[in-house]
């Protein structure tokens, strides 16, 4: 489903984040992307929806190249694309159902539409009854879910979540992770940076792990820690 | 486009009016300013001009020729005159004629010029018409050459001088309308670069949900064109009743002042205004989005 071929990323201040990358993850794939701070990690994942542009290699996405896109192409393949951040991105200003409609009011979707399948999303991440309340009245988690339902509102085959957890307390976390889990299950690709070394222990998902922007193990099943 | 969309950039549009309320009201005001002086000094050139084409239509030149000239020499001089090229119309006025006239134009003080008829001091004169002013001068200066003819006078200048008068409205009001104008330009910028600021999160999310660019932009443009339209109109309404209640005056207090109150003039004066009105607007926006709108 992406395919990374010879990937490397240069910074305009000479900063090399990523160094000739190589790398395919396959379609339904739960990959951990791990490494210390720095590695890269965060501009792996934006070389897939084309925040940034690689400096060298190409990135193909459902057999497209995303660095030759046209400008024009960029908003259609994020549509395709699930995304989950760190700090949630929310509007504070606008209501917790509001924010998730948000996603299908920008892409045009109609108002009927739109009533029709913000509840549903909301359901699946099991917000229902906090529909109507403003992302500061809920708790991190909460609005964490509030983040999911929006980037899964569009069915999107992909999702990239960029430290999901990393503002939440370990609890909330492993809710959060069995969520994720649900979305994988259903067939949704998830590639996920993270730092959450007890979570990618006990899931034994595929681990990719960075260090100074190459690839330092790629493991099926892996830990968070390399074993030998 | 589909309607929820539309409704969106109108939301989008006028809730960031509210918010720059002080800087949406600069601009306005801006915008209102130069089209009022524009429009005004549109009017003004239109009337001077339809002055001066009064003018020039009923400046006649004058020939006086010298007495005792014989009936037979002023009918040659009628010919000859009447075969200058630009010539409309040839008027014989006999010195009894002349006086007549001096009459009616004294009116009731007509009694000052009573003992004339004896020893009648006019001279047997010549009324010329051409088709175009700017003929005048040389068939004047033709006519002074013929025999028999003494001086020869014309309105000289009065045209020039209101023709003058009207270049320099047409130049000082383009100035100072261009001049506004552009401030106009630069306070909506100015208006929709905090617009966009304010709402950099919202433009960024918006980014990774997939918007396209124009959609992120169109409120934006929306926003500016609001600003040039209300500014437009307000100025198209005080050029309108202004105007009108100024010709209103003039005709009842100076009737022989031919104001222009066609309504078709006006009209398009008015279309012409809210265009340029949208047409700042839309320049204003244009360069914050170029600028502040990396999409
Ligand atoms: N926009 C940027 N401009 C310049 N350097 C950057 C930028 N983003 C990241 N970097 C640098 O690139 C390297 C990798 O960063 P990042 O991908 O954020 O790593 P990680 O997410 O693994 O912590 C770091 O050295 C970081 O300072
Ligand atoms: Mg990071």
């Amino acid at each position: 489903m992406i395919r990374f071929y010879g990937v490397s990323k240069v910074y305009q201040n000479g900063v090399t984040a990523l160094n000739n990358i190589n790398l395919h993850i396959r379609k339904g794939e739960f990959l951990f992307l791990v490494g210390p701070s720095g590695a890269g990690k965060s501009t792996l994942t934006k070389l897939i929806f084309r925040e940034e542009l690689p400096t060298r290699g190409q990135v193909i996405f459902s057999g497209k190249n995303v660095a030759r896109m046209r400008h024009g192409e960029i908003p259609y393949l994020r549509r395709k694309i699930g995304m989950v951040f760190q700090d949630f991105r929310l509007l504070p200003q606008k209501k917790v159902w509001e924010n998730v409609a948000f996603a299908l009011e920008v892409t045009g979707v109609s108002r009927r539409e739109i009533k029709r399948r913000v509840p549903e999303a909301l359901k699946m991440v099991g917000l229902e009854d906090k529909a109507g309340m403003l992302p500061t009245q809920l708790s991190g988690g909460e609005q964490q879910r509030v983040g999911i339902a929006r980037a899964m509102i569009n069915n999107p085959s992909l999702l990239v979540a960029d430290e999901p957890t990393g503002n939440l307390d370990p609890e909330t976390s492993w809710e959060l992770m069995n969520l994720f889990q649900e979305i994988n299950q259903r067939g949704t690709t998830i590639i996920m940076a993270t730092h959450a070394w007890d979570i990618v222990d006990k899931l034994k998902k595929r681990v990719v792990a960075l260090n100074c922007g190459q690839i330092v193990r790629d493991e099926e099943g892996g830990g968070y820690r390399d074993e030998a | 486009m589909r309607l929820s969309t539309i409704g969106y950039y109108f939301r989008e549009a006028f809730s960031s009016l509210v918010r720059n309320s002080w800087l949406s009201l600069a601009s306005v005001g801006t915008v209102t300013v130069s089209l009022l002086i524009l429009g005004f000094s549109l009017l003004l050139v239109l009337n001077a001009d339809r002055m001066a084409a009064t003018l020039e239509s009923s400046v006649e030149i004058s020939a006086f020729l010298h007495s005792g000239v014989k009936q037979a020499q002023i009918t040659s001089l009628e010919q000859e005159i009447k075969a200058l090229p630009g010539v409309t119309e040839v008027r014989y006025v006999s010195k009894e004629q002349a006086l007549t006239e001096m009459r009616q134009s004294f009116g009731q003080r007509k009694d000052i010029l009573d003992g004339l008829d004896k020893d009648n001091p006019l001279p047997d004169a010549f009324r010329i018409k051409t088709q175009q002013a700017g003929q005048v001068p040389g068939v004047a200066a033709k006519i002074q050459t013929f025999s028999g003819v003494d001086e020869v006078r014309y309105g000289r200048g009065v045209v020039e001088k209101l023709l003058a008068v009207t270049h320099w409205i047409r130049v000082a009001g383009m100035a100072i309308m261009i001049a506004l104008a552009a401030a106009a330009v630069f306070l909506i910028s100015t208006t929709i670069r905090m617009s966009v600021f304010a709402r950099r999160r919202e433009i960024s999310i918006m980014k990774f949900l997939g918007a396209t660019n124009w959609f992120v932009r169109f409120p934006f443009l929306l926003e500016g064109m609001v600003l040039g339209l209300a500014g437009s109109l307000l100025a198209g309404l005080a050029v309108y009743f202004g105007y009108f209640s100024l010709a209103r005056h003039v005709n009842e207090t100076l009737p022989f002042i031919p104001l222009v109150t066609g309504m078709q003039y006006l009209l398009i004066m008015l279309g012409g205004l809210i265009a340029l009105g949208l047409l700042i607007g839309a320049l204003g926006s244009a360069i914050s989005i170029r600028r502040f709108l990396n999409v």
